[in-house]
């Protein structure tokens, strides 16, 4: 549509210390865009997300969200205020109720009145599916249950982006699915989504893209369809025979 | 019988619910543990009464039935009794204050802080805390006068000494380091990704500490919290070396008037026990109390 794009990552590197984590990336992604980043482990592409607000960071070039480039303090709160993120291990506030998770940073952060939130909240739990369960403490739930609270407590800040690490990789299989039918549901509503994961079901069906990531650096890029079945690159062909085998 | 409270519980409503639904992934986890062997621990508690219970009878059997000389021992040790008590809860309240920001103060990123937080740990930890209570009374009210002295100060250089306060300054800063340690192992025993999601949802350090952090840390740390509380009580008898009219003092006091150490110094250990006793059984309630887990 010519608009912007709402992440812009320019030419950027990281290193952990003497490992080069990522040598080079550059990728635009548009509003309302669905980007599935797949790869073999220690390919950066988490550490990638992560560069997205700021839980890493880089070394050099630019990554600019939503028309703020991320650099200073301040900028970091603001940015991050803007972009959820969701983890593989759900990372639930074990010590709150699921009804507190997902109304404390709207409390804290967005400064939302009790009641305000709590109506946010149990909205956000009702499309998660599990508005039965909000008095219940995260160790009461199941990975599927807690890891679709997780996605609520990130929706409830109103995020422009959403961004997913991970997200099935820490589910027993017949819990994968809960948690992917509401990210489906999310992307189906035009939210703009970075997912990493090798869920190629979840690609084809939601996906404007997906992204093939190796040794740091983009290898190949293109519709999930595309790449998934002829792939133009060697390493992303042998990367899939892989992940297609299991 | 009526219910107190959803929150309390949850326990009960989800297995109702698990029950109804009867989806096994649902199975509270709190059940499941309770099933493994030796996680009984409703049994234990029980003893620690009944040893609580055996030594207040004794101590009160003895004061009855031999009142000369147990119940003379306790008229005379009340006051030394009272100020333990008081001695120790002061001190705590004080130790759990300089133990929380030594404890943030180890891991702060900013190097000075976290420098002067290491060297007070360090200094404080390395000597003997009867060292340091007889340096905090005899070398420390001469250090203020000299100070006092050096810039014309007249109150601090007629600085009196308080036997009271200056136990209790070496009590804090001694155990203010070893608390510091508990906190500063509480707060880096949650997990990263805990500070990661409060973060993430654009909380700053702090609110993430205040809010995420320091909640969980607190339920790790009740433990040795609570030995170092059990530990206070009996190390606080070291202050009868420094002039305060303590339980273990007033004993002393008693034996040299009556020459009968037996009577007395059983009197001032069982004293000693059922105190350590009572706030080990407390200590218990609390842990158990504030397990979100269970």
């Amino acid at each position: 549509m010519g608009e912007e794009p709402i992440i812009k990552i320019q030419d950027v590197h990281k290193y952990y210390g003497r490992v080069h984590a990522l040598r080079g990336v550059t990728l635009n992604i548009d509003r309302g865009e669905v980007v599935v980043i797949l790869g073999p482990s220690g390919s950066g592409k988490s550490t990638l997300l992560r560069c997205i607000n700021h839980l890493e960071v880089y070394n050099t070039g630019k990554i600019v969200v939503d028309n703020i480039l991320l650099k200073s303090a301040q900028n970091i709160n603001a940015v991050r205020r803007e972009v959820g993120m969701v983890f593989q291990q759900f990372n639930l506030f074990p010590h709150l109720t699921v009804l507190e998770n997902v109304t404390l940073a709207q409390r804290v952060v967005r400064k939302r009145q009790p009641a305000e939130a709590k109506k946010i909240a149990m909205d956000l739990l009702k499309k998660v599916g599990i508005e039965h369960k909000f008095e219940v403490y995260p160790a009461q739930l199941s990975g599927g249950q807690q890891q679709r609270v997780a996605i609520a407590r990130a929706l409830a800040m109103n995020p422009k982006i959403m961004l997913f690490d991970e997200p099935t990789s820490a589910l027993d299989p017949e819990m994968i699915k809960e948690v992917l039918d509401v990210m489906l549901a999310l992307a189906k509503e035009g939210m703009t989504m970075v997912v990493v994961s090798h869920e190629m079901g979840f690609a084809r069906a939601a996906a404007s893209r997906a992204i093939f990531m190796d040794e740091g650096q983009i290898i190949e890029q293109g519709p999930p369809d595309q790449l998934f079945s002829s792939p133009s690159h060697d390493r992303t062909r042998l990367f899939l025979s892989k992940v297609l085998q299991i | 019988m009526p219910e107190k409270g959803p929150i309390r519980n949850f326990g009960r409503i989800i297995s109702g619910r698990t029950a109804r639904v009867k989806d096994a992934n649902q199975t509270a986890e709190d059940s499941e543990l309770k099933l493994i062997p030796g996680n009984e621990i409703s049994s234990k508690l029980d003893a620690w009464w009944w040893l609580v219970a055996v030594v207040a009878l004794i101590i009160i059997g003895l004061m009855v039935f031999k009142p000369d000389p147990y119940w003379n021992i306790m008229l005379f040790v009340r006051n030394g009794l009272l100020i333990t008590i008081v001695l120790t809860l002061v001190s705590f309240i004080f130790i759990l204050m300089v133990g929380m920001i030594g404890g943030l103060g180890r891991i702060a990123k900013n190097p000075v802080i976290h420098f002067i937080a290491t060297v007070y740990v360090e200094i404080f930890r390395g000597i003997p805390l009867l060292v340091q209570l007889i340096w905090w009374y005899f070398a420390a009210p001469v250090v203020i006068q000299s100070f006092g002295r050096a810039i014309n100060f007249e109150p601090l250089a007629h600085y009196q000494s308080n036997a009271l306060l200056l136990a209790v300054m070496g009590l804090v800063f001694c155990y203010g380091a070893y608390m510091s340690e508990i906190f500063r192992a509480g707060i880096q025993s949650i997990h990263k990704g805990q500070i990661e999601a409060a973060r993430s949802q654009g909380m700053t350090y702090m609110q993430a500490m205040r809010y995420v952090i320091l909640p969980q840390a607190f339920r790790v740390v009740l433990p040795p919290v609570g030995n170092e509380f059990i530990m206070l009580i009996k190390d606080t008898s070291l202050v009868s070396v420094v002039a305060v009219a303590d339980l273990t003092r007033s004993g002393r006091e008693f034996m040299a008037a009556h020459f009968n150490p037996i009577e007395t110094w059983t009197m001032i250990a069982l004293l000693y026990l059922v105190m350590t006793l009572f706030f080990t059984r407390v200590i218990d309630w609390l842990e158990k109390k504030r397990g979100y887990e269970k």
